[in-house]
């Protein structure tokens, strides 16, 4: 469904990706961890094509991402729900437009219809009577949870979430780990989920992938990631900040 | 050496060229957007009332004043070899040739296209541009193709407001104050007037509202570095808006005489 062969890029002289090879499987929920600053979310947007790769190869749907024109990137794009790690919410509209963007934009539902359905999709991100609010007036893990129902509303067979529970307590955390297990179950999603909270990665993974110096240094169920000898896995998946991996900058 | 200059001169060169390359396939696919319906009405209409009506007391002030100004220095200029009766046609030339497209276009830069700048460099370090193309929506006909048409028609619109108010400042001024007859005015305004004059000013108003609309849009939607960034952006958007309109106008006088 999704693969990444070898992909590349750089900002300038910062070089993030140095040959990322990924393959989610339709219907698979893939997990990816890394440190913070690692790429994960350069990662995510090059599976939308947000990003274009360097050198190296994304495939969707059988599709190279690079050979579609931009009727046909839009087209793909439909099938894609993402949750952005800073939400992205337009501030210049209420939290149900922001909901309905999507159906407002592709279908021909009238604005009650669509008001109806954001306010359905907010009930299911454990969201009551904020519909007429602006983004401005959320929390973070409000606003968190308005991105993840916008990113469900157009029912997708594909979703990136970028850190979806981070910002939240750990009960709606919780919550939300459900809710992308239902989704999968239910409507046979495919995702990729980048993720720092360990607990939420070995609940909601099928797989799970490490990046790490550019490239993914390990993958595989989260019962072989727990039990990994890889030093390098073991101090992140651990949260040690004694190990392999140097912290730059950070005295101890 | 003189491979060195060139080599010098094109490294100076480098970042004007790649930002005017980008400018350039921005306007194009802000042309792409136009020829291929649908158009977004709403957004064009909402765009119209934040460039039209919000900037509409700002204009009527300036406009009012500059009439009322340059009839009091026409006429103590004039009165010096007996031509008072000439104020009102120097009034209405200079106000529908020049100062009504110059100055309702550096006041809604100043207003409409400093914001543009503002929400789109706003939304592009805030990921919410990556967010509309995630959600399958061309963020240049969304965003960019809505405020162009509208500062294509309404800084015209704004220009002949412009043109009526400062004529009738003039005549406040000339009439009122320093108590020239009405019919004078009058006939000193439409005797001179010529179509090609409020041609001319038409003219330069839709360039000046395609110019401001595209510099502010293009300032904004490729704005970096965080708030800074959209600081240096709105900044930038005034600056080079009203730079294009002041030096473009004065080509647009030499080529439309
Ligand atoms: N648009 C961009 N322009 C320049 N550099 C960028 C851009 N996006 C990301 N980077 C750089 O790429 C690197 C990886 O960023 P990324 O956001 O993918 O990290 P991350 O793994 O998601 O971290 P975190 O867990 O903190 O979210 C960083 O060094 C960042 O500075
Ligand atoms: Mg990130």
């Amino acid at each position: 469904m999704i693969e990444l062969r070898d992909v590349h890029k750089s900002f300038e002289e910062n070089q993030v990706l140095r040959g990322v090879s990924l393959k989610v499987r339709k219907g698979e929920s893939v997990v990816v961890i890394g440190g913070s600053g690692s790429g994960k979310s350069v990662l995510l947007k090059h599976i939308i094509g947000l990003l274009k790769p360097d050198r190296g190869t994304v495939i969707v749907d059988s599709t190279d991402l690079s050979q579609l024109d931009e009727e046909g990137l839009n087209e793909l794009r439909k099938k894609f729900g993402m949750l952005f790690q800073s939400s992205a919410l337009f501030d210049s509209m209420p939290v149900w437009e922001n909901v309905g963007f999507g159906l407002k934009r592709h279908t021909r539902l009238s604005d009650s219809e669509i008001k109806k359905i954001a306010i359905q999709k907010l009930r299911m991100v454990g969201l009551v009577g904020v519909e007429d609010l602006m983004p401005s007036e959320l929390s973070g893990g409000m606003r968190k949870r308005v991105g993840l129902a916008r990113a469900i509303a157009m029912e997708p067979e594909i979703l990136l979430y970028d850190e979806p529970t981070t910002g939240l307590d750990p009960i709606m955390a919780d919550a939300v780990n459900e809710l992308i297990i239902k989704m999968r179950e239910t409507l046979h999603v495919t995702s990729v989920t980048i993720t720092h909270d360990m607990k939420s990665a070995y609940k909601i993974a099928d797989t799970i992938a490490m990046l790490y110096n550019g490239v993914i240094i390990a993958s595989g169920s989260p019962g072989e990631i727990r039990n990994t000898p890889d030093p390098v896995v073991r101090q992140f998946i651990e949260g040690r900040a004694e190990g392999p991996i140097v912290l730059e900058g950070i005295i101890r | 050496m003189i491979i060195r200059f060139i080599e010098f001169i094109g490294v100076l060169m480098e970042k004007p060229a790649e930002g005017l390359g980008r400018f350039i396939l921005l306007f194009y696919a802000v042309l792409k957007g136009i020829a291929r319906p649908p158009f977004d009405v709403r957004n064009i209409v909402r765009q119209m009332l934040e460039i039209g009506v919000n900037s509409l007391p700002v204009v009527l002030i300036t406009a009012v004043f500059t009439g009322m100004v340059l009839a009091l220095q026409g006429y103590t200029g004039f009165k010096r070899f007996g031509a008072e009766g000439l104020v009102g046609s120097v009034v209405a030339l200079s106000m529908t040739r020049e100062l009504g497209p110059v100055l309702s276009a550096l006041i809604v830069t100043g207003r409409a296209g400093a914001a543009m700048a503002a929400e789109l460099g706003t939304m592009r370090v805030t990921e919410q541009i990556d967010a509309l193309e995630t959600l399958a929506t061309n963020p240049v006909k969304y965003l960019i193709v809505p405020r162009f048409l509208s500062g294509l028609m309404m800084l015209p619109a704004l220009t002949v407001v412009t043109d009526i108010i400062g004529i009738l400042g003039g005549y406040f001024v000339t009439v009122t104050l320093l108590g020239t007859s009405s019919k004078s005015y009058l006939r000193a305004t439409w005797n001179f007037l010529q179509v090609q004059d409020i041609y001319v000013g038409l003219t330069k108003a839709c360039f000046f509202g395609a110019a401001f609309t595209l510099i502010s849009c293009y300032k904004g939607f490729y704005t970096s570095g965080g708030a800074e960034g959209v600081g240096r952006a709105t900044t930038g958007a005034v600056v080079f808006s009203s730079m294009t309109i002041l030096i473009s106008d004065y080509f647009l006088s030499a080529w439309l005489f």
